[in-house]
């Protein structure tokens, strides 16, 4: 892989990093014909970032042929290259990243102003490709609004806060802060906000619907969207399935994948039922001839269970198709494809209670060019379902 | 038992927010009582807030467009609220550049106040945003408890000198030692000083003149007039109230009770603040 991006362009890429450091810890970072991608997954997997890079976002951009090359490495040490942005944009000419074969080593080098040239060797690992599954193009619901619009409305909240709640209607929306138990609901400020759909760019609600999920995700993808002065575009459905936040222009495309809270308690209360009377998951882990590396991951408050030890110590135990949710993709969908990954909590008596339980299901992921990508693409989506852990 | 306010005015929301902003620095939670013309921010002097009592007085007319107050009865026309002035704080900074801004008395999943202000946007329709502030609202026969805290009987009563001075050389104090002890007498001398096995550390302030408290200042003799009169209080108290205060007051007084309690005045325009910091042994 050989890129060149200069001007302007660096800067781009460094708020890019940024905010997926919102994200995830890691960098996952994959060279494809149709542009550099670097995607983030937070460790609960109910957050997902992709950036696509166009070829003409560079100034040149080779990759190698043959075998698709990609890996991951701590986004830290990434973030580290791009650390100061305001030198950045006045020092740096060109950013040249190149991968190093022979030493595994990813290089990042800076050409500043006076000849001046900072390398960076990052150390990588190889990687499962990662790829959330999602189809925003099939959402109910899309507004999309210039950043500063958004960010506005966000700045009324206080940073400390975790989830948002957007409710929309055939010509508003609310916007209003979470608070997810009952005890914290006589102590903490409620905030509502009330925006007409005029102040949006493109305002298309087809069902009102409320879903919520988390700030801190749409707070990153702000700050790129804000310095690239680019619009945001929101896709969601019924609370409980993804919301998709996007950036795009000619040259890249940006898309937060966020789980959202499945709102109503009585999903909580039918949970135990459920588990009991509903058939047993056709199990994607274990037989899934495609290899697909679905992960179910929670995060709850539990001490940190590692990713493999979720996998392997709690496949889902029900599926979770009400019918009440009629998807309208499911109707077009043979396979029961779809499931939450609901881990049942050990309760520790003496530790406080879970607050929530999150899931997102990723599809796998396959060398891209391989015939069964789209295959999956088409039959699987990307479920997040963000439910109160009944305690 | 109702509330409703309105401010239209920017310059009178902004010197609103500093008051409650100067207010949320000093206390996580407070009193707020209103009445027909006054607003009051009362922290009693308990123990559980470290004996430190706190009041401010604002007069609703300077700040408000529309005031409207029903009391608990008409003998007693008052509202007296518990609330976290952060969170006032914090509703009124998002608001400040807001067409209006209304603070009523709401009863939502629970008593709130609540904080609306319409906000300018581009387009055609205002941006309306509300914050509900949850409230405990206090029965009458705990009020007794926030009444105006009677004025001490001070042994001496100075202007204090230029509080972002006074706060820097606080800050390094607080370095030092945890403890503080502030002096002063009525010939406008003010030292403050800290003292630990180590290092003894005293700023001296001089020529700060003294509040003329109803001319009976003619009692003291030449000789009272240069003794010092001592509090010795926790650092940080004394640091946290010259870090909060954004009011830019036009007049800073500190009353000392000899080793009993530190009394602080600020006052701006008709806003007036007093904090008591307990003198420590």
């Amino acid at each position: 892989m050989d890129c060149v991006v200069t001007g302007g362009n660096v800067k781009v890429l460094a708020k890019a990093i940024h905010s997926l450091s919102r994200i995830g810890d890691e960098l996952y970072l994959e060279p494809q014909e149709d542009g550099l991608t670097l995607r983030s997954v937070n460790s609960s997997r109910s957050a997902y970032a992709c950036f696509l890079f166009a070829p003409l976002f560079f100034s040149r951009y080779a990759i190698p042929n043959g075998h698709g090359f990609r890996c991951k490495m701590a986004i830290k040490s990434v973030q580290a290259v791009f650390r100061s942005l305001a030198s950045l944009e006045k020092t740096v000419e060109k950013c040249h990243i190149e991968l190093d074969g022979d030493k595994n080593r990813l290089t990042f080098t800076l050409h500043c102003k006076h000849g001046l040239l900072k390398t960076h060797n990052l150390s990588f690992q190889d990687s499962e490709s990662l790829q959330a599954v999602f189809d925003k193009d099939s959402s109910t619901n899309v507004l999309k609004a210039q950043p500063r619009v958004l960010a506005d409305t966000v700045l009324n909240f206080p940073p400390s806060l975790e989830e948002v709640t957007v409710t929309v209607s055939d010509e508003r929306v609310w916007f209003r802060n979470h608070v997810d138990q009952e005890a914290e609901l006589s102590k903490a400020m409620l905030t509502e906000l009330c925006l007409s759909s005029d102040e949006f760019d493109h305002f298309a609600v087809r069902a009102q619907t409320s879903v919520t999920f988390c700030l801190k995700e749409l707070r990153g993808l702000l700050v790129f969207a804000e310095s690239t002065g680019l619009p945001i575009s929101m896709y969601f459905d019924e609370p409980g399935s993804p919301v998709v936040l996007s950036v795009t222009d000619s040259v890249l495309d940006g898309n937060f994948v966020l789980a959202t809270l499945s709102d109503e308690p009585c999903v909580r209360q039918k949970n135990p039922q459920r588990a009991g009377t509903s058939p047993p998951p056709s199990d994607d882990f274990m037989n899934d001839e495609l290899e697909s590396c679905l992960i179910a991951m929670d995060n709850s408050m539990a001490p940190g269970p590692s990713v493999t030890e979720a996998v392997s110590a709690a496949p889902p135990r029900h599926a979770v198709s009400p019918p009440a949710k009629a998807d309208p993709r499911r109707t077009t969908n043979s396979e029961p494809e779809e499931e939450s990954g609901e881990e049942e909590e050990e309760e520790d008596p003496g530790r406080p209670p879970n607050k929530k339980f999150r899931s997102l299901f990723f599809g796998s992921v396959y060398p891209t060019g391989s015939p069964l990508s789209n295959r999956t693409m088409a039959s699987q989506k990307v479920l997040a379902s963000d439910s109160e852990d009944d305690t | 038992m109702k509330f409703r306010s309105k401010i239209i005015d920017i310059g009178c929301l902004n010197n609103f927010t500093r008051v409650v902003t100067t207010i949320s620095k000093l206390t996580k939670t407070c009193v707020l009582r209103l009445t027909p013309d006054n607003l009051y921010f009362v922290l009693s002097g308990k123990v559980a807030n470290g004996g430190v009592g706190m009041w401010c007085e604002l007069s609703q007319a300077n700040f408000f467009d529309e005031f409207q107050l029903e009391g608990v009865s008409v003998k007693a026309n008052e509202v007296c609220l518990e609330l976290a002035p952060e969170n006032l704080s914090r509703a009124l900074r998002t608001a400040q550049n807001a067409k209006a801004v209304k603070i009523k008395l709401t009863k939502k999943h629970c008593p709130c106040l609540t904080v609306a202000a319409e906000l300018p946007t581009m387009s055609s329709m205002s941006r309306v945003v509300t914050h509900d502030i949850p409230v405990d609202v206090i029965p009458r026969r705990l009020w007794n408890d926030f009444q105006e805290p009677s004025m001490p009987d001070f042994d001496v009563s100075i202007y204090m000198p230029p509080l972002k001075i006074m706060k820097n050389v606080v800050d390094r104090m607080k370095n030092l030692s945890n403890f503080l002890v502030i002096e002063a007498n009525m010939n406008g001398e003010m030292n403050l000083k800290i003292e630990t096995d180590l290092v003894s550390v005293t700023t001296h302030f001089k020529d700060l003149g003294n509040p003329p408290w109803g001319g009976d200042g003619s009692q003291h003799s030449q000789g009272d007039q240069e003794t010092m009169v001592q509090a010795r209080v926790d650092v940080r108290k004394l640091q946290q109230f010259l870090m909060g205060q954004q009011f830019n007051p036009s007049k800073a007084m500190c009353n000392i009770v000899q080793n009993s309690i530190l009394h602080l005045i600020l006052l701006y325009e008709d806003v007036s603040l007093q904090y008591f910091i307990p003198a420590v042994a």
